[in-house]
């Protein structure tokens, strides 16, 4: 199949960026959206030009690495995916398909499709861990943990910080992230002793970053390639309201 | 164990003030249209609920009412205004190419435009106390209730406002569009605002949210309309002599 893209070029941070027209033939609908721009970068470094940059490193779905905006949405058309799990067949032959990175002031542009992430980095260093003593690998098995409680925890850990909340946020708000951060430490025992620190400082260190404030439009929800749920959005702000209350 | 240091005015305090502020007024909404109701029951019931109103707790009450609710508004704008204004600033560069994800996502024509039809809320509410608080109430005159007691005629400044102009009518039902537009997403935001939404009920709450916003807005909304199309019933001259004529025309009303 043959597919017409318009992709973000933009050599450096401050320099000035556009989209600009390829066109590659010879696709298999069966490979991925990466591998796609491989053989792009492949025809472009044979004709002379500069190879486009983009990031990735598992292209199984689970290092968060490959985000890109892809026709206006997160990840592609196809829900609860990454980009590297997006595959050709998703789209028409002849189809335009327009690519971007991941536009956030939180998220510093390096070049074309990659931008720096590590604001995620810096908020989870203010509490994304359990600094108490939680013991060796079997005592996990002696606390006591309900089912429900196990699987909501699960469900907030999938996040695999890819900051697709962000990209998909009309806000720019890293809500959904953090929310998933401090939920999934919250539901369990080892996490709660740390659980009102954890949250105020994780949030500050979020709005620091020059995140945007969340309005709820739960469009995060729906571009989250692991579907974490905007009721993780709620949870942070009940364990705020508890850390604020526990301070009077 | 929490450190000071770690408590700033936080997007979260915002959306908490959002939220509660933004409840509280529709809760005085759903007060206010209940209230409103009695100008079915003529202008007795109505000019006497009015009266009630303005002399409960010696007019304490409805002091604080008018304190409280300007606050609650005023914390809202303050906090929904500043949530809007960091988006332009997080996201400094637009996207050549913006769609919707689809699927469990809330966002809608209502969610995007909260700041309009805030904005439009608020010019409505100026116009409507300019109206109805600061009317020449010498001018209205009073109406003496069944109890010997002279009121303020509150239900002939109402009944007469929709009835001498159908641009009057046509204005409220234009605003209570924008009420509920407001709603059809402020409601469940609210709820997820203040950290009340589980994953178990967060569907419900929103189709909830939706319910409360069309049936709040239908209500004020169809008050005014009904009064410029019902003269005989809403008939802003009666006087306690003709009660019985305005509930002869409202009893059969609600038989069916
Ligand atoms: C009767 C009057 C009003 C009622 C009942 C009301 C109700 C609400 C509710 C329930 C919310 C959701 C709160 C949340 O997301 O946490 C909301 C949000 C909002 N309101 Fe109002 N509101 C009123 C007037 C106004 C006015 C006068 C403005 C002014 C400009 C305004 C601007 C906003 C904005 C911008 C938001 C969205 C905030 C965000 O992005 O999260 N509202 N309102
Ligand atoms: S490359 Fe690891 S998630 Fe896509």
């Amino acid at each position: 199949m043959k597919v017409n893209l318009r992709i973000w070029r933009q050599p450096g941070p401050h320099a000035p960026g556009r989209l600009v027209d390829y066109s590659i033939d010879g696709i298999d609908p069966s490979q991925s959206f990466l591998e796609m721009l491989d053989a792009l970068n492949e025809k472009l470094i044979k004709e002379g030009k500069e190879p486009v940059a983009f990031e990735s490193d598992c292209r199984e779905g689970i290092c968060g690495n490959c985000g890109l905006v892809i026709n206006g949405v997160a990840h592609g058309p196809k829900a609860a995916c990454t980009t590297c799990e997006v595959r050709m067949r998703q789209f028409e032959d002849g189809q335009t398909i327009t690519v971007e990175p991941f536009r956030a002031k939180a998220f510093p542009m390096i070049k074309d499709l990659v931008v720096n992430r590590s604001a995620f980095d810096r908020i989870m260093s203010k509490g994304g861990f359990v600094a108490v003593n939680s013991g060796s690998a079997q005592d996990a098995n002696l606390q006591p943990i309900h089912k429900d409680d196990a699987e909501h925890a699960m469900d907030a850990a999938a996040c695999i910080g890819c900051g697709a909340c962000v990209a998909a946020c009309p806000n720019a708000s890293a809500s959904l992230f953090v929310g998933a951060k401090v939920s999934q430490y919250t539901w369990l025992p080892q996490g709660k002793v740390e659980r009102h620190g954890r949250v105020l400082k994780m949030v500050k260190q979020m709005d620091a970053e020059g995140f945007g404030d969340c309005s709820n439009h739960a469009e995060c929800e729906a571009a989250c390639p692991k579907e974490i749920s905007v009721s993780n959005i709620s949870r942070m702000r009940r364990e705020y309201t508890k850390a604020l209350l526990a301070g009077v | 164990m929490i450190n000071p240091k770690d408590i700033h005015i936080s997007s979260v305090i915002k959306k908490l003030l959002t939220g509660i502020t933004g409840l509280s007024l529709v809760m005085f909404l759903i007060a206010h249209l209940i209230g409103n109701l009695t100008l079915f029951a003529g202008p007795e019931v109505f000019n006497a609920y009015a009266q009630f109103l303005h002399h409960f707790m010696h007019g304490m009450f409805i002091r604080f009412a008018e304190i409280g609710l300007l606050g609650m508004f005023l914390i809202h704008i303050w906090s929904a205004v500043s949530v809007q204004m960091s988006k332009k600033k997080a996201r400094p560069s637009r996207y050549a190419v913006e769609a919707d994800a689809g699927g469990a996502s809330k966002k809608t024509f209502h969610s995007l435009n909260m700041l309009v039809s805030g904005g439009i809320i608020l010019l409505f509410v100026l116009v409507h106390l300019n109206h109805f608080k600061y009317a020449d109430h010498e001018a209205i005159g009073t109406m003496r209730l069944s109890n010997g007691v002279e009121a303020f005629n509150a239900y002939k400044l109402v009944v007469g406002s929709f009835q001498a102009n159908f641009g009057y009518v046509l204005f409220y039902m234009l605003a209570m569009a924008v009420l509920c537009s407001h709603l059809m997403h402020g409601i469940w935001s609210a709820f997820q605002s203040i950290g009340f939404t589980r994953p178990s009920t967060l569907p419900y709450l929103n189709l909830a949210g939706k319910a409360i916003a069309i049936a709040l807005a239908l209500g004020f909304f169809l008050l005014p309309l009904l009064i410029f199309m019902m003269r005989g019933t809403f008939d802003p001259n009666l006087g306690p002599e003709t009660i019985r004529h305005a509930a002869n025309h409202f009893l059969p009303l609600l038989a069916g």
